[in-house]
């Protein structure tokens, strides 16, 4: 907010001028302020870390960072999606376990990659489909359908198999061993995947007629319906999106960990709902940016990582989330009360 | 007949003798009760003894669905009072002590009220979704309880405390006897003085029932506290019958199946009119259930496709839409048929369950 301010040429009438500058944009702005407060966190944890250890903000560190947390960023933006629109989907984590060892078991029997990973893709969108229509056409509250969603997807990964299962094929194995450098900046195709599926989402988010539907409906159901905009579609296909980037998790977990196993992801989706809720979407929908939740996955790596650094217990990043996570509940509770007064 | 037909408990207990049924019809021993050293042994008296956990709990989340939210947090607190009973009793020099049982029972359950105090009071004086309120704990609450422990699962050699979950009294299981006495006292408490219909109005409409005097604030925050403190009492039995406070596995899903025994058992989730008795019906269905999918010789961790597909059932059953379609096509003959019982044929779509 105050960078914004600086870039402005100085008002006429100096203090008043600002003053009244300054309100008219937190007001005509006040749904980033949540996003611009996730951004200032990063950073002071990233800043607070190098002080604290002296090569933590080394590129190889930070590149790391990214790719370890690909498929979050990924599930992420799914579940921004679904949040938007006001939903929730709780099934992403086990979409991910499911499709990963999906893919696992199918590659194990010599089905080439290029078949595989379509499948898996499908496979995701299906649960998403469900998930959808149970919600648009049957009444069905998003938490206990993606509950549904949850269940179905965790119990059919052990169906397909008890226990992980090593992938040897060289094509998923490549996504994660290829590194392009540059300087000591790496990434591995993981992460060039995760990046294309935040720039998509951007893309379709802000730039599409399907992306204003998403944010009209989040703001109010009802005023959608009547300005014409095809609410029913819309609401499906967010939770068909959200199960597609389930699908690519598993696939990126898959490549990642060079196995499936239908244990993966137990409460991811409450990692992934965290991370957007400090990216700065509204749970009550309407209000939020895709690249605000890539910030939140990046500030629940740091603490992760930062945990790991100082060899504490990995159980504090759970508790540093969830302080965080009310925090930002909080902020957000006081802007819409807020917003609610001006109305 | 028709009063028996349109009986908001018959669909969910018709689903329960239904599962029995088919259970005795493949396998009779299953409904035998025997009498082995003043205890009574069975398959039945066992389904009785495990849901004993998830009893409490779904008493819980049903007075916290009446007031229009819903607890999320249940798992961790099990796990929080397990650990917090637990790493006392292993800290003491005397862990057979009946003193020392006693302490960690009252330390692990004033933890739980905190806890649920804590939920209630960001749901009732902060205002804020409870869904979201209880997921903050949900999330921090295993790490709290991985902390107590150490990250290592503590076991400890208590006969008091595995009395608890294992021992017998009055020829049933003292853990039954746990449940059963909740049962009893949240039926009281809600059904014999007027918290019951307070909840209900405030789960219909907060801003009515605030307007016409009622405290929703302290119903509502009440609730979250009964529903802590009952999370704690399920995770003192859960480590008791484990002999092992498991900060990961304790309580893991069993929101979820709450949240479901309390929609099985007709209590709605938009808030409002709620019902214990179903709320006990849709547990011992699911423990049931669990015990048939598991006799079916289907691996435990596979049974989340059974209880998906009976969840996806369960709420297209309701929905007003399918009533809709069965209107339409009933009016023709029937012009004044109604449809108002939720989840009709419950029991039809089980029996094909255990069938398959």
């Amino acid at each position: 907010m105050t960078t914004d301010m600086q870039t402005r040429p100085t008002a006429p009438g100096a203090e008043r001028g600002i003053v009244a500058r300054y309100n008219t944009f937190m007001s005509r702005r006040s749904s980033l302020m949540p996003t611009l407060a996730a951004v200032a966190i990063l950073i002071i944890l990233l800043v607070a870390a190098q002080v604290r250890f002296d090569r933590f903000l080394s590129p190889g560190n930070l590149s790391a960072l990214l790719l370890d947390n690909a498929y979050l960023v990924v599930l992420a933006v799914g579940m921004t999606f679904v949040i938007l629109t006001g939903g929730i989907d709780l099934s992403v984590g086990s979409v991910m376990a499911f499709t990963g060892i999906l893919s696992a078991s199918l590659l194990s029997q010599q089905l080439p990659a290029i078949i595989v990973i379509p499948v898996m893709l499908l496979g995701g969108a299906a649960i998403g489909l469900m998930i959808g229509v149970l919600v648009q056409y049957f009444n069905v509250q998003p938490f206990i359908a993606s509950l549904a969603g949850l269940f179905l997807a965790r119990g059919l990964a052990f169906v397909v198999s008890l226990s992980s299962i090593r992938v040897e094929d060289p094509a998923v194995l490549w996504l994660q061993r290829t590194r392009f450098a540059f300087g000591g900046w790496y990434i591995t195709p993981t992460g060039l995947i995760a990046l294309a599926v935040v720039a998509i989402a951007f893309y379709v988010l802000h730039w599409t007629r399907f992306g204003r539907t998403v944010y009209a409906i989040g703001g109010s159901e009802q005023s959608a319906r009547l300005m014409g905009l095809k609410v029913a579609r819309t609401k499906i296909l967010v939770y068909v999106i959200s199960g597609v980037c389930g699908g690519v998790a598993g696939l990126l977990l898959t490549a990642y960990s060079g196995a499936g196993y239908p244990r993966n992801g137990i409460g991811t989706e409450l990692d992934a709902i965290a991370a957007v809720v400090i990216g700065g979407t509204l749970l009550a929908g309407g209000t939020g940016y895709v690249l605000g939740s890539l910030v939140g996955v990046l500030v629940y790596g740091t603490i992760k990582k930062l945990i790991s650094f100082m060899g504490a217990e990995q159980s504090w990043t759970q508790i540093i989330i969830g302080f965080l996570l009310l925090v930002f509940i909080v902020v957000q509770r006081v802007i819409v009360t807020r917003s609610q007064r001006r109305t | 007949m028709k009063k028996v037909l349109r009986h908001r408990l018959f669909w969910p207990i018709a689903a329960l003798v239904t599962l029995i049924v088919v259970n005795t019809i493949v396998r009779p021993q299953f409904i035998v009760v025997s009498v082995r050293d003043g205890q009574l042994y069975g398959v039945l008296i066992d389904i009785l003894r495990t849901s004993a956990p998830l009893m409490l709990v779904a008493l819980g989340m049903t007075v916290v669905i009446a007031t229009r939210g819903i607890d999320l947090s249940v798992g961790a607190i099990m796990a929080v009072s397990g650990a917090v009973a637990l790493t006392i009793i292993d800290a003491s020099s005397d862990p057979g002590s009946i003193g020392t049982v006693l302490l960690a029972l009252v330390v692990a359950l004033g933890v739980s009220l905190a806890l649920g105090a804590w939920n209630g009071l960001l749901v009732s004086v902060a205002g804020i979704q409870p869904i979201i309120a209880t997921l903050v704990l949900m999330l921090a609450g295993r790490g709290v309880a991985l902390l107590i422990t150490d990250g290592f699962i503590t076991t400890v050699n208590s006969a008091p405390y595995s009395f608890i979950a294992t021992g017998y009294l009055l020829f049933l299981p003292v853990a039954f006897l746990i449940a059963l006495a909740a049962i009893v006292v949240v039926a009281l408490a809600e059904r014999r003085t007027a918290l019951g219909v307070l909840t209900e109005a405030v789960g219909i409409n907060p801003q009515a029932s605030r307007l016409a005097g009622v405290r929703s604030r302290g119903i509502v925050f009440g609730a979250y506290l009964a529903s802590g403190l009952l999370a704690g009492i399920a995770g003192v039995l859960y480590s008791a019958n484990i002999r092992a406070a498991d900060a990961n596995a304790a309580g893991q899903f069993i929101e979820l199946y709450a949240i479901l025994a309390v929609v099985l058992g007709g209590t709605s989730l938009m808030g409002g009119k709620f019902t214990i008795a179903g709320t006990v019906v849709g547990v011992l269905i699911i423990q049931t259930l669990d015990k048939t999918i598991l006799f079916l010789g289907v691996p435990p961790a596979q049974s989340p496709v059974f209880f998906a597909v009976v969840v996806i059932v369960v709420v297209v059953l309701q929905s007003p839409r399918l009533h809709k379609w069965i209107r339409d096509l009933t009016s023709k003959r029937a012009p004044r048929a109604n449809d108002s019982q939720p989840g009709t044929p419950v029991g039809t779509q089980n029996k094909v369950e255990v069938a398959s």
